[in-house]
């Protein structure tokens, strides 16, 4: 092979070279996989996207059936705020589905914590717990929303209990991976300063575990929304499920993109909230 | 007397592995017995015996006469991985042990910021532990293991994770705070220099089954109380010599064992 070759095949092809290492300026890492800031990128993909949306819109390349424009459904976000829709305004959708979801979470907080903490200090919970809550952990909730149903009947309970489950078995499991993850050094120097085991548990392996149960939190609101919908399929009256299914039914496509980007923008915001409780409760976390 | 007395202890492991026969020992106030060995000599088990984390299968080991069946306040560990608990300050660490048996406030701040001042981290009172050094984290560690005044202190490899520099001055630290508390101390090393430099009683174990196979007692310590250069007694003929003889003994131990010497 002579260098011309190597050389050939370094440089070779555009697409090859959008994951080739890029040049080290000095003081940095060679060979750091995606390196560099991703803002920037970000930001400009999702102006882009909009712009896109705005350009086949505006120029008649999709019907407003299938793809209505983004000013659209800015003025039915505006309308529905006013004016409301399915005989309710958008904060009132907002709060019913607020108030299923975190009471959901609040529930969910108050046993799924000492649930998960329990299966990982005592073997006879987790034999227990283990089997029941690994078998429909994996089971999409629309799996199991008509036992619900069958269980809960069609009022608010149903609709609680449904985004509940969603929410218990990965914050259970997170509390659980806590427990497991205070190392036994920790526990042992505990016990050398006179701890009692009931000490242990409260001042040394709950502590410990607060990182992992914040992110089972983080996780567990984010299936409470991924849940919301599914919950307000049946029965329901208000809610922002309930708004964009009966959107989907009478073909207001605007309502229904409008409805999904309200839920997203609040789980993210939510999210972001959760993200900043993590680094002000548990700043040790991955540092320790 | 205060001290402690190790009876034919014997460790079997599942599977028939024998970390420990028969072991016996005694440390006495103002002893610091280092225990050395090739990997799987089952020196950490014959620690963790001491602390009270590991049963013996047979044997006993009695604290001033009276059997340990547990872990207690009277015996303060120094793990290798510092162990320290990150949600708590540097000062609420050391008091941690003081809090779980309910002293006072004042009392535990005063004892804390006493042994803290001691180990040389006066002025880290409220420093979060995982922006400290590994360095000052095990001077934390010490401090904490100190602060319960216990009888004897047990300590796990407490240098192995430090770089030469900071692990000669931690060396010189830990014999001062030995030689003003006077404790029993009871120290793992991998390290043949440090085991002679802070010696005064070496053990040497050597594995399968564990046991102690040779037991010296050394006065470096000694000398580095009177000239206070730790550089010049490890540089001293007669540790050298000593140094090459107990290499020699843990060598034939690696080698036996099929590792390269």
């Amino acid at each position: 092979m002579s260098d011309a070759t190597m050389n050939g095949r370094k440089n070779g092809g555009r697409l090859a070279k959008l994951f080739e290492a890029p040049s080290d300026g000095p003081g940095d890492a060679y060979g750091a996989p995606g390196r560099g800031g991703s803002v920037l990128i970000s930001v400009v993909t999702s102006v882009f996207l909009l712009f896109l949306w705005w350009l086949v819109t505006e120029l008649g390349l999709v019907k407003p059936l299938f793809l209505p424009s983004p000013q659209a459904v800015v003025s039915k976000f505006l309308d529905a705020m006013t004016e409301g829709f399915g005989g309710k305004t958008l904060q009132e959708h907002a709060m019913w589905s607020l108030i299923r979801v975190f009471g959901a979470f609040s529930i969910a907080c108050l046993t799924a914590i000492p649930v998960g903490v329990m299966m990982g200090v005592n073997r006879y919970f987790r034999g227990v717990l283990d089997p029941p809550i690994e078998f429909y952990r994996p089971i999409p909730p629309l799996g199991y929303l008509p036992l619900t149903v069958i269980w809960f009947g069609i009022d608010e309970t149903q609709k609680m209990v449904l985004i509940y489950l969603a929410i218990f078995a990965p914050m259970a499991l997170s509390a659980r991976a806590g427990v497991r993850s205070v190392s036994i050094e920790q526990i042992h120097a505990a016990y050398s300063m006179g701890a009692t085991r009931m000490q242990i548990i409260w001042r040394v392996i709950l502590k410990g575990a607060m990182p992992e149960i914040l992110t089972g939190m983080r996780i567990g609101i984010g299936f409470g929304w991924t849940t919301l919908v599914a919950a307000e399929m049946v029965a329901a009256e208000a809610g922002l499920g309930f708004m964009v299914l009966n959107a989907s039914e009478f073909l207001v496509t605007d309502v229904v993109i409008m409805g999904i980007v309200v839920i997203g923008a609040i789980a993210y915001l939510f999210d972001l909230l959760m993200r900043c409780v993590e680094r002000k409760a548990a700043p040790w976390k991955g540092r320790a | 007397m205060r001290n402690l007395e190790c009876r034919d202890v014997t460790v079997i492991y599942p599977g028939d592995v024998h970390a420990l026969e028969d072991v016996n020992l005694v440390i006495e106030e103002g002893d610091f017995v280092v225990a050395l060995g090739a990997s799987g000599c089952g020196k950490s088990t014959f620690l963790n015996v001491m602390a009270g984390f590991i049963q013996p299968t047979s044997g006993s080991v009695l604290l001033n006469d009276a059997p340990i069946t547990g872990p207690g306040a009277d015996r303060g560990v120094v793990f290798q991985k510092h162990a320290l608990l990150p949600w708590l300050t540097v000062i609420e660490n050391v008091e941690f042990g003081l809090k779980l048996q309910g002293v006072g406030r004042k009392e535990r701040r005063g004892a804390a910021g006493k042994y803290l001042a001691l180990v040389g981290l006066d002025g880290f009172e409220d420093h979060a532990v995982y922006q400290l050094s590994g360095g000052m984290q095990q001077r934390v560690g010490l401090a904490r293991a100190l602060t319960s005044d216990p009888a004897m202190l047990l300590m796990d490899e407490p240098l192995g994770a430090l770089d030469a520099l900071t692990r000669e001055t931690m060396q010189e630290l830990i014999l001062d705070i030995w030689k003003e508390t006077g404790k029993m101390v009871f120290f793992i090393t991998h390290s043949v220099e440090e085991a002679l430099f802070m010696a005064t009683k070496l053990i040497v174990m050597s594995p399968r089954p564990g046991r102690i196979t040779h037991s010296y007692d050394l006065g470096f310590s000694d000398a580095y109380f009177r000239s206070r250069n730790a550089r010049a007694i490890k540089s001293e003929p007669e540790f050298i010599a000593e140094r090459e003889a107990v290499l020699n003994i843990i060598y034939g131990d690696e080698a036996a064992a099929g590792g390269q010497p």
